[in-house]
């Protein structure tokens, strides 16, 4: 099956039952993708697609043929969250960290705190008490205004 | 966990009739966002191998109004349905139950049709559809059927839809009167509820609930008190006569029968 991964046409040999999940660490060698909980409860395997976000642990990999997957590799090395999440210490252990950056990546950059906060609702981080987190997407929506 | 995917199959529609005739002639369970069907084949807790993904019948995915009734298609995303100006207009309460489901991951995949082909009684969406008065319509080689919502569900998880039918859409009439939604669980996102209630207020009014039985459930009589102006601790206390939760991993019986009864006492001053 066919799907355009980080902007690129990717071909994989897959059952189509498989989770996007395991698909896109397993075959593809994305592995910054974090499985958490493997029950779509705590966003840690969120991943783009057509651009909205996903938790991949709950996608067949059959329903993303023909779509476009983005993946937190899919950002690059050098973008304004990755950074603000560094600067405000963002991250601790870092499992949730990739998911949050996806979730985040779909906010409008003029989002208020609010917003924010709903937005990484279905985004648990059991190390930072989010207050960083929801500072380093502020600091990095700054940037992007 | 990982799926163990050796013995899965998945039909691949991409017309509604060759999905009618799969589902003839197979015994297939559907998927649609497999929000919640995942989790269970994930776990191994799910029976069903043979799958048919109904996600590319994007004629099911519209949201429309038709002759002054609004049609959601049963692939209709929560998030869609929140972003729908139709529904945020005719039933907000819909928009409120449907911003709390799960996160915004979950709302993205999950579909209207599969919280209520799903049948648990403490799906989010299904108190609304319950008061709205809505009908279920669903469709098979046979042709096309409704039921009244509220006949939908006949027991824990079960339901009149044949194994070769599919929710089609839900028709959703005008309602007139105040809407009231509430949803109680552990935390705002993420959480299976452990009490869910819905109402109109209007010339008849109308409150369903959700946790509290083996369906989701209309009360007859607490409307009716309420309807003919009886005061809210009558009605209060015909409504612990109509409700029948039990203790289980997410509350107990006596936690849900408090609970009920400050939402429906919520629900009236709210809506005065």
């Amino acid at each position: 099956m066919q799907f355009t991964l980080n902007g690129v046409p990717a071909t994989v040999d897959a059952h189509p039952m498989r989770r996007l999940l395991d698909v896109l660490r397993e075959e593809c060698g994305l592995t910054g993708t974090k499985e958490g909980c493997g029950e779509g409860e705590c966003g840690a395997c969120t991943v783009l697609v057509d651009g909205q976000a996903v938790v991949s642990c709950l996608v067949p990999v059959a329903q993303v043929a023909g779509a476009d997957v983005r993946t937190i590799e899919g950002l690059g090395t050098d973008h304004a969250l990755q950074h603000h999440f560094m600067n405000e210490a963002g991250a601790q252990c870092g499992i949730c960290t990739p998911g949050m950056i996806m979730t985040a990546s779909t906010l409008p950059k003029d989002a208020t705190l609010e917003e924010i906060r709903v937005a990484l609702a279905g985004n648990l981080c059991r190390c930072t008490g989010y207050e960083a987190i929801y500072r380093a997407i502020q600091r990095a929506n700054e940037e992007r205004a | 966990m990982k799926t163990a995917t050796s013995g899965l199959s998945l039909r691949e529609p991409h017309s509604v009739e060759d999905a009618y005739r799969m589902m003839r002639e197979e015994r297939l369970t559907p998927i649609a966002g497999a929000t919640d069907l995942f989790v269970g084949l994930n776990f191994g807790t799910l029976d069903a191998r043979a799958f048919v993904d109904l996600s590319r019948l994007d004629s099911l995915r519209a949201i429309a109004v038709k002759d002054d009734v609004l049609h959601i298609g049963a692939l209709a995303s929560y998030t869609a349905i929140m972003q729908s100006g139709e529904v945020r207009e005719r039933v907000p309460m819909l928009v409120a139950a449907a911003g709390q489901v799960g996160g915004v991951q979950i709302q993205n995949r999950g579909t209207l049709g599969g919280n209520i082909a799903n049948g648990s009684p403490a799906g989010d969406s299904l108190p609304v559809l319950a008061v709205a008065d809505a009908l279920v319509v669903m469709c098979s080689v046979d042709g096309e059927r409704r039921v009244p919502f509220t006949a939908f569900h006949t027991g824990y998880r079960t339901s009149v839809l044949r194994h070769d039918e599919i929710i089609v859409c839900v028709e959703i009439p005008r309602i007139e009167g105040r809407q009231w939604f509430r949803k109680v669980g552990t935390r705002a996102a993420q959480a299976i509820s452990k009490l869910v209630m819905a109402g109109v207020r209007g010339d008849t009014t109308r409150v369903a609930i959700g946790s509290v039985a083996p369906t989701v459930l209309r009360l007859p009589r607490t409307e009716t008190l309420l309807s003919v102006g009886g005061n809210i601790d009558e009605a209060v206390a015909e409504l612990q006569q109509e409700i029948a939760p039990i203790d289980d991993i997410r509350s107990t019986a006596d936690y849900r029968r408090q609970v009920a009864a400050n939402l429906l006492r919520r629900f009236w001053s709210d809506t005065a």
